[in-house]
């Protein structure tokens, strides 16, 4: 009798494992992207501000950088905004946005409003180059180090918290290690 | 107003599913046989509903009304006719439709096909499938309905995202589907006998067929997936061990294993309780999988924008129908009893190895999938895993099946002895190996051990299986289309390991930067870069290179890859140019502009990448004609029935 309740017992744990992990995704920080540790997907796309110019993944190649996917769209965008200024403001990594599936004429109404702190924002319609940085819900945050390599990833709105805690040390201290 | 009718449509859809379910579970058990008569009509409403929604979805798509969201999300006015009518899919909330429009087909096959089948079996079949429909049109309605209407309506749409802009693309999702589906059946067979409290023979030779063919269109969908991911996505792989990979691929594992084990408890009475496991299983895993891509609970490079409301509706989706469909097993299975025995080396026994070794492949392509979510709920750290983990995994419970199915086709059904068998199988394991050995070492310049055993196994199962067919063949006696069926899928599999062995083994992958004139040599192939030209599509620009492919001198080809800029949604998508030559498959890739003409190229050699789609699909046409033999549809032959007939022009 016990081996035929055997498949339920397991289901049932699984069923908590998902619960879990549906409860734990949406707010979730650190999480297994496939790309931490592996190279950023290079991008050349259409730059918001003026669309006959390109944001370039190659013109950033040996600087810090934050990849900020977000779209007006988003509740968490509207949330961190405020973040990103300060993160502007201090001067230390530049940060570019990806707008996301977003209409181009609410993004730059947005930025004018809000005040804008990227450096550049490259818009992506289709949601293709999202797919291609493993995106699955804005806000997402990549840090990317001097190699084009993707050290951090935060998801959802983005707090001073993460950025004192998370992304700082990592730039600061690694360009402390370079320079010393 | 079409979209109104489609959203209305689509509410009486779940209306009647729910009576469908109710009458066709309620009626059997409480006795009722008008009840259970009522189901065959909720079937045919459903189906007409559910019908018209898709038709009113396509007719927005047609007419390009951008007042609906979801057109206006999925298409534009450029966009051709045939790419406007599969946009349906091509997000979200038209594969849920898809999805709902498939279930519905099936069902209708179903009631075409249970003219045989004890009317109340019958009812309480179709009364699991309005169950299951039910609960994906309560998702649709719920959280993904895909005729909400724009306001203010869209002046144009954004265009389908246009790595779905291909054919291959277009018709993946309605055949992978179709497979998914197709395991619901087979789920509702076994529901149906475990509410009835009996499983026999008959029952066995009822979900066959239906298992079959779910399993043919499976393979297909797959390996229309993989043959995509190679040639649009210009990836450079066919596998990536991804999650929505794993996804489809679980199915299909535990699918296979199913097809097995149901030849034995239909031959022989056996295993009732493991086919029926094995039928939930298979379908609860394409649940699994569509709760994993739906609900961003794992990270893919695949995932679209995920919905965590729609995560906790699929859970507890998942929780009501496979966690009661498995407090039934619990409850009734101890009931079914085999009283039929059988030897070790028995072909009993080698079925059960087979299903063994499946269900544990299917075991570490699920653990590794969920590790991430596992231990992250555990607290253990975020860890991934990939090719390094999968590979040899799977390669460890797949290598003994290939070397226990030459052995076990050849095996007798309860007795041990193998007999005369014994030394035919002796003798083509030999000519296997040193076969095996001239194709691994002497083909290919440098030989490797894992090609030499693929191969060797692969061609010993080519010649066992033909041993027997040959026989018949000679002496003038007809092959059963089961036996034929079998014999061409473990043909298509034996092909497929020889194809990934060799793949996996001599694959050469390079990257060059070439000005116009300039060369580079890759394996036996030299590559002359001609430069690049402007060429227009219909709805967008793009350049296209030339490059000369030689080898030895000899002239083997012109190809031209692409890069293409979409008008629309100005992006940027990579169109590999692909050549077959004599059995190697070249694949090049146009990288970035380096300036002054110069462009960066990307170089691959595959050996004999295409043969695994082809093995797939020769799978799948074994599975085909299985499903279309002549007995599954003269079981209780007093009532002609077109089931065979359906299943196997589907198949």
């Amino acid at each position: 009798m016990t081996r035929f309740l055997l498949p339920l017992g397991i289901f049932a744990l699984l069923a908590v494992v998902l619960a879990i992990g549906i409860r734990h995704s949406p707010e979730k920080g650190v999480i297994a992207s496939p790309l931490l540790g592996k190279p950023a997907p290079a991008f050349v796309l259409p730059d918001l501000a003026d669309p006959a110019r390109q944001v370039r993944s190659d013109d950033l190649k040996g600087r810090w950088y934050l990849f900020n996917v977000w779209g007006t769209w988003c509740g968490g965008c509207r949330e961190e905004h405020e973040t990103l200024l300060q993160v502007h403001r201090a001067g230390v990594v530049p940060i570019i946005g990806l707008d996301w599936k977003d209409d181009d004429g609410q993004a730059l109404n947005w930025l004018t409003q809000l005040g804008n702190p990227y450096q550049s924002v490259a818009t992506d319609h289709s949601g293709r180059e999202a797919i291609e940085w493993g995106v699955y819900g804005a806000p997402e945050t990549f840090l990317v180090n001097p190699q084009g390599v993707v050290v951090y990833k935060h998801i959802g709105a983005l707090t001073p918290d993460t950025w004192t805690h998370e992304i700082l040390p990592r730039v600061s201290g690694a360009k402390a290690g370079s320079s010393s | 107003m079409l979209p109104e009718l489609g959203h209305f449509a689509l509410i009486l859809a779940l209306l009647l599913a729910g009576l469908q379910a109710f009458f066709g579970i309620a009626g059997p058990a409480f006795a009722r046989d008008r009840w259970s008569g009522a189901v065959t009509s909720a079937v045919a409403g459903q189906a007409v509903m559910v019908a018209t929604a898709v038709a009113c979805l396509v007719a927005s798509f047609v007419t390009e009304d951008f007042s609906v969201a979801y057109v206006a999300e999925n298409s534009n006015s450029a966009l051709p006719l045939f790419y406007r009518v599969t946009a349906l899919w091509g997000a979200h909330e038209g594969s849920l439709l898809l999805w709902i429009l498939l279930l519905a087909g099936w069902t209708v096959a179903v009631v075409l096909g249970s003219g045989r089948l004890p009317p109340r079996f019958a009812a309480r079949v179709l009364g699991v499938l309005g169950l299951v429909s039910f609960g994906f049109l309560l998702f649709t309605l719920a959280t993904s309905n895909p005729f909400l209407r724009l306001d203010p309506a869209a002046a144009d749409g954004r265009d389908l995202n246009p790595i779905l802009q291909d054919p291959g693309l277009a018709v993946h999702p309605p055949i992978l589907y179709t497979g998914y589906v197709g395991f619901a059946v087979a789920f509702a067979f076994a529901c149906a006998a475990m509410l009835e409290g009996r499983l026999d023979q008959n029952w066995a030779r009822w979900t066959r067929p239906w298992t079959t063919t779910a399993w043919a269109f499976l393979t297909c969908g797959i390996a229309l997936g993989s043959f995509w991911a190679y040639y649009e996505l210009g990836w450079g792989g066919f596998w990536f061990w991804d999650p929505v990979e794993n996804a489809s691929f679980m199915p299909w594992l535990v699918g296979t294993a199913l097809v097995h084990s149901l030849a034995v408890t239909d031959k022989r009475g056996l295993f009732k309780s493991w086919t029926l496991l094995l039928a939930i299983l298979a379908f609860s895993l394409s649940l699994l999988g569509t709760f994993l891509v739906r609900s961003g609970v794992l990270v893919s490079v695949h995932s679209f924008a995920a919905d965590p409301t729609r995560g906790i509706f699929i859970l507890v989706f998942l929780i009501i129908m496979i966690g009661g469909a498995l407090v039934l097993y619990a409850w009734r299975a101890p009931l079914l009893r085999s009283s039929a025995g059988f030897e070790l080396g028995a072909r009993e026994s080698f079925l059960l190895f087979n299903n063994v070794l499946l269900v544990i492949a299917a075991g570490t392509v699920f653990a590794g999938t969920l590790a991430p979510l596992i231990s992250d709920a555990l607290k253990l750290g975020t860890l991934s895993v990939g090719p390094p983990y999968f590979n040899p995994t799977f390669m460890l419970s797949m290598l003994p099946l290939l070397a226990l199915l030459s052995v076990g086709i050849h095996a007798n059904w309860k007795r041990g002895r193998l007999g005369d068998s014994q030394r035919v199988l002796l003798y083509t394991l030999v000519v296997a190996a040193v076969l095996g050995c001239g194709w691994a070492f002497g083909l290919y310049a440098r030989g490797s051990l894992l090609s030499w055993i693929g191969a060797t196994l692969a061609i010993w199962i080519v010649l066992s299986s033909l041993v027997d067919p040959l026989d018949r063949w000679r002496r003038g006696l007809t092959l059963s289309r089961a036996v034929l069926g079998m014999t061409v899928a473990h043909l298509g599999l034996a092909l497929a390991v020889i194809a990934l062995t060799t793949v996996q083994s001599f694959t050469i992958e390079r990257d060059v930067a070439l000005a116009p004139g300039g060369k580079a040599t890759v394996g036996d192939y030299e590559f002359r870069f001609e430069g690049v030209r402007p060429v227009e599509g219909p709805n967008y620009e793009a350049v296209a290179g030339t490059i000369v492919v030689t080898r030895h001198g000899a002239p083997v080809a012109v190809l031209s890859p692409q890069k293409r800029q979409f008008w629309v949604q100005h992006q940027v998508t990579s169109e590999t140019a692909i050549r077959m030559h004599r059995g190697n498959n070249l694949l090049l890739a146009l990288g970035e502009d380096l300036g002054a003409g110069r462009w960066s190229i990307r170089i691959q050699i595959r050996p004999l990448v295409s043969l695994v789609w082809i093995a797939a699909f020769i799978m799948a046409v074994g599975g085909a004609l299985a499903a279309s033999d002549r007995r599954y549809r003269t079981a209780r032959a007093a009532v002609t029935s077109p089931a065979g007939a359906t299943a196997g022009q589907a198949g």
